[in-house]
């Protein structure tokens, strides 16, 4: 009973840690058809200015905010300055996403040290919560609820509003948005400036959790690359769903399955993508 | 006159009188290294120069061909067998690996890679009993073909050049084979391709599986080298490295990939002497290279002297003014430097 | 991007290195210098053993002005970034462009491993912290010496505290699944059961374990205690989240070697008050060495020094010592250089006295260390000194060394509760 109810909640809660790493990640990709892989190095700089905005005495969830906004600075500077003559060489996009990555890691190495830094949780959230009698961190619940609401968000800006109209176009037919006047370009930019920007978030929020130390780039990476591999890539449901997905075999298959704990994610993908290359939600993705 | 044939023999005139020109074994060392990994790259050209589908699982090539040929020589096989052994199951890995992957294609393509390159890692550390774990596996001596010592770095050295020039020559053989401009046809105009009568996947396959064994055949190079292997041979870094290799120099061309093995080696092993930050200056040379040559640095240089022959040819009025040079922002690529052009 | 001062001038061809330029003019002019390579970690993730490694080297080698009993030495620095192919082609920079006599490092055991052959081809006499048993048991480099301890030496000490001191009779161990984490539990385990405890649980994360909630939800809670050995920042993490769901104080944390690592003390907050671990070294070691070593890191570089600043520290005390046997004359012997290595008792290192057995490794006290707050910071203070303690705990080398190496089955579970 208690095994069930426990690895279920952890299932969900790291899945929905799993949904704010990737979703931006997912985003940059339907739009821009580029994998970022300089995501992870988000993710860890995310964490670090977190850690670096708490000691600052700011609150947690302005810091969040503030580590998305720089992270995402970051982004729009990289897309304007780099990403952007890249258009279309997909070969020359992971050079530079990852010469960046380099560039990030080794530079927090520089600022922050090698040695790991917390992130603490807000204070009221540091105590567990029980359920039937069993401790379970309330924070987790927190940000669990934080990307269900990411999500919400999420989803209302791209079904209702006119930005979230003309990412969709794009999404669907780039030369058909650009026909008819969409500002692709500007699109680019601002898609990855929301995807840079969830990246930079998710790192703060998923601080208290992770911590920061040189390494969490490269851990997340591959991460956030099965999530919208399996959820089908640049759809934000199946990114979404994905999350869920990989947060259950996760905890449930490293807790079965001890022995297969060091491919208990990739063993799954690889099945998954052999027999259906375009993802569990390719069908139901649009 | 044939100018690459020529630059080709001059290549090899410098490369075989190098450990004559008084350094020390170190640096002929080095060279070795260079030779090994540039190796280790033109096999990933293979599948992501010429194939147009990035692979970032390639270590486990490497890996397999020096674990498996390190415990056939520890449970008492000899070298030769080894080598073979561990060559046939290089390929057949890759045979198998190529099938699961080729399901897919564009970041599909990648990640089954890169998760059965995981897989290979993981088993590296958790099948103790075949890997030794993270304590890795010696290989007790070089092999000695033909009664001749490899033990010294020139000897090494030289052995290294003769497999790198004959896998170089096969996969330009290859490249330039009918079975190779299917595959380049396969990567620019799959559609066509498959109108045409070819095969695309039995295409991509088969390169992949000849890409698996010249990786694998760097690998042997490498167990031989280092006389040790550790999962880290088997990392996603290793995978990482060996992709960025080949696509700062130019993935699709044959000697952009020994181009970028040249400088990452040098960066990583000399540079690092120099400059504590060197793994910034390794990202910062990415960018930088991909600001000036968005196709990698062959395909770059030889953009620029044909603009820089045009600019001279112009100047002195041969050109005609209608034969604009291209725009900057539609970079008109070497012939042999195309990129896949998927949505 | 900085540019290290010494490797440039080194690159340079500048001759004289700065350590030599540093010394008294009467020095320079009559002994040439005893040259050191200096392999560690100053990129990647591994890098912050590494920087604490080059810490710990840094402030000996201020201290004693660059002079080893009386011969000036010179200290070339390298940075593998923790891979192994790396680390061979910077060996083979030291002892050829260098001419080093004698190398200390690496950091990681793959890349000790890596560089057994040339180690031994070479015949350098190398000090290294890589923890791996077999470099000084089944596998032992006749060029190798170690001052730290072993992965087990030290679990050996606490599975036995744990059993007599502490009376505890169930214990459930959790550990990185890699060869450092294996012989670490299986050292606790050995000792432990022997003396009457039983193991119930054994949990092995992977290396690069996103979160450790799985874990920590599957740990038993019926027990009387959790050995946990961790590396890097994974013993940090567990820590935390360990916390996070609650188990802080319903059953006792036991640490392994660099678990609660000074490193990694001062993050970790009041949480960590409390906790029992076992080092070769702590901080609050109270001997005029360690006095001045932790004042100076202090002083110098604003951390307390752990497991990796004092291995080079102490590494340096054991070379100096070694030096002082061979004299200026015989500092390039490196025959009598690595005999007097392992054949001196140094009794004023910072971790206390040492002397090595003939396999290389350090005999030397073990410290049972609990977490508490001194004037503002957090201290691992030595609550019991197991003295001169060696690698095969009291089993004697050839009964122990009859036994497979440690690992993840051996010594086979056999109390494991479903």
């Amino acid at each position: 009973m208690q095994f069930w109810l426990i690895q279920t909640l952890n299932s969900v809660a790291f899945g929905g840690l799993l949904f704010l790493l990737s979703s931006g990640f997912s985003l940059i990709f339907g739009l821009m058809r580029m994998p970022n892989l300089a995501h992870g190095a988000f993710f860890m700089l995310g964490a670090y200015f977190g850690a670096s905005f708490l000691a600052w005495g700011i609150n947690f969830w302005l810091a969040a905010l503030l580590s998305g906004l720089a992270v995402g600075a970051l982004g729009l500077i990289m897309e304007r300055g780099l990403l952007r003559r890249l258009a279309g060489n997909g070969q020359g996009q992971v050079l530079v996403t990852l010469g960046i990555s380099f560039i990030i890691a080794d530079v927090c190495l520089m600022v922050w040290t090698g040695d790991p830094v917390p992130v603490p949780a807000p204070q009221g959230l540091r105590a567990p919560t029980f359920f039937i009698g069993y401790a379970f961190p309330t924070y987790r619940l927190v940000v669990l609820g934080v990307a269900i609401l990411a999500a919400i968000a999420l989803h209302v800006l791209m079904e209702r509003t006119r930005l979230g109209a003309m990412i969709r176009a794009g999404v669907d037919d780039m030369e058909m948005a650009r026909g008819v006047g969409i500002p692709v370009s500007r699109l680019f930019m601002l898609v990855f400036l929301l995807g840079a920007a969830l990246a930079g978030l998710g790192g703060t929020i998923g601080g208290p959790i992770m911590s920061a130390y040189p390494g969490l780039d490269a851990d997340m990476l591959p991460l956030a690359l099965v999530v919208v591999i399996l959820g089908g890539v640049g759809s934000l449901a199946g990114a979404f769903v994905g999350s869920f997905i990989v947060g259950f075999i996760y905890n449930f298959g490293t807790a079965l399955f001890p022995d297969f704990a060091y491919v208990i994610l990739f063993l799954p993908m690889v099945l998954v993508l052999v027999l259906m290359p375009q993802g569990l939600f390719a069908g139901a993705a649009r | 006159m044939n100018r690459p044939l020529l630059a080709c023999l001059i290549a090899l005139v410098l490369l075989v009188v190098l450990p004559h020109l008084g350094m020390g074994d170190y640096y002929i060392n080095l060279f070795s290294q260079i030779l090994i990994f540039a190796l280790f790259a033109a096999s990933v050209n293979l599948i992501v120069g010429y194939g147009g589908m990035i692979s970032l699982g390639h270590a486990a090539y490497l890996g397999i061909a020096a674990y498996s040929c390190t415990w056939l020589v520890t449970h008492g096989y000899g070298q030769l067998t080894a080598a073979l052994g561990a060559l046939m199951l290089t390929t057949l890995v890759a045979a198998v690996f190529g099938m699961l992957a080729l399901r897919a294609t564009g970041l599909s393509f990648l990640m089954i890679t890169l998760a059965l390159g995981q897989i290979v890692w993981g088993l590296a550390y958790r099948w103790v009993a075949l890997t030794n774990g993270d304590n890795g596996m010696a290989l007790p001596a070089r092999p000695a073909p033909f009664g001749i010592s490899l033990n010294g770095a020139t000897s090494f050295y030289y052995f290294a050049l003769l497999v790198f020039a004959c896998a170089i020559f096969c996969i330009w053989r290859m490249v330039h084979s009918p079975f190779g401009a299917a595959l380049k046809g396969a990567r620019d105009q799959p559609r066509r391709m498959s109108m045409l009568g070819h095969d695309v996947w039995m295409i991509r396959w088969l390169a992949f599986i000849l890409s698996g064994f010249w990786a694998g055949v760097a690998g042997l190079l490498f167990i031989y080298y280092q006389k040790f292997v550790s999962p880290y041979a088997l990392s996603l870094q290793q995978s990482a490295e060996v992709l960025l290799m080949t696509i700062l120099g130019g993935a699709g061309t044959l000697s952009g990939p020994v181009v970028g093995a040249v400088i990452v080696t040098l960066v990583k092993n000399v540079a690092s002497s120099y400059v504590e930050r060197w793994n910034a200056l390794l990202g910062l040379i990415f960018v930088v290279a991909v600001m000036f040559m968005p196709h990698g640095i062959v395909p770059g240089l030889v953009q620029w002297r044909r603009a820089a022959t045009r600019r001279k040819a112009k100047a002195v009025g041969l050109v005609p003014p209608t034969a604009e040079p291209p725009r900057a922002d539609t970079p008109r690529p070497a012939p042999d430097a195309k990129l896949e052009r998927s949505a | 991007m900085t540019f290290d001062r010494r490797s440039v001038l080194k690159g340079i061809g500048a001759g004289v290195g700065v350590a030599a330029i540093g010394m008294p003019a009467v020095l320079r002019a009559q002994t040439k210098p005893f040259r050191i390579g200096f392999m560690t970690v100053k990129t990647g993730p591994l890098a912050s053993g590494g920087i604490q490694l080059e810490q710990g080297l840094n402030i000996y080698m201020k201290e004693r002005n660059n002079i080893l009993a009386g011969i000036p030495v010179e200290v070339f620095t390298v940075d593998t970034g923790g891979a192994p192919a790396v680390a061979l082609t910077k060996m083979q920079e030291l002892v050829e462009r260098n001419q080093i006599s004698c190398l200390i490092g690496p950091l990681s055991t793959q890349e000790a491993l890596a560089l057994d052959d040339v180690i031994r081809q070479t015949k350098t006499p190398t000090v290294s912290v890589a923890a791996a048993d077999d470099m000084t048991q089944r596998r032992a480099n006749p060029w190798f010496v170690r001052v730290t301890a072993t992965s087990s030496q030290c679990s050996h000490v606490m599975g036995d505290y744990a059993a007599k001191d502490l009376k505890y009779k169930r214990a459930v161990t959790i550990a990185d699944d890699i060869a450092y984490g294996h012989e670490q539990n299986a050292g606790f385990q050995q000792v432990f059961e022997a003396d009457g405890g039983k193991v119930v649980q054994k949990l092995w994360p992977p290396l690069a374990v996103p979160d450790y909630g799985t874990y920590i939800a599957q740990l038993k809670t019926n027990v009387d205690c959790v050995f946990a050995a961790f590396a890097g920042s994974n013993g940090f993490r567990f820590f935390r989240q360990f916390n996070e769901y609650g188990l802080k104080g319903k059953v006792p944390l036991l640490g392994g070697m660099t678990a609660f690592d000074e490193a990694l003390l001062q993050q970790m907050g009041d949480d960590a008050i409390g906790l029992l671990s076992v080092n070769y070294y702590s901080a609050e070691l109270d001997n005029p060495a360690n006095k001045k070593f932790v004042e100076a890191m202090r002083r110098d570089y604003k951390v307390d020094p752990g497991y990796y600043g004092a291995a080079t520290y102490t590494a340096a005390a054991v070379l100096e010592a070694a030096l002082k046997t061979v004299g200026p004359k015989g500092m390039d012997d490196k025959e009598a250089l690595m005999k007097a290595l392992r054949t001196n008792k140094v009794e004023d290192t910072c971790r206390g006295p040492v002397s090595f057995d003939t396999y290389g490794n350090v005999v030397g006290n073990v410290y049972i260390r609990k977490v508490e707050k001194k004037g503002g910071r957090l201290v691992n203070s030595v609550i019991k000194t197991y003295e001169n303690v060696s690698q095969f705990w009291n089993y004697g080398p050839e009964a122990f060394l009859k036994n497979p190496v440690y690992s993840r089955d051996y010594p086979p579970a056999k109390n494991l509760e479903p």
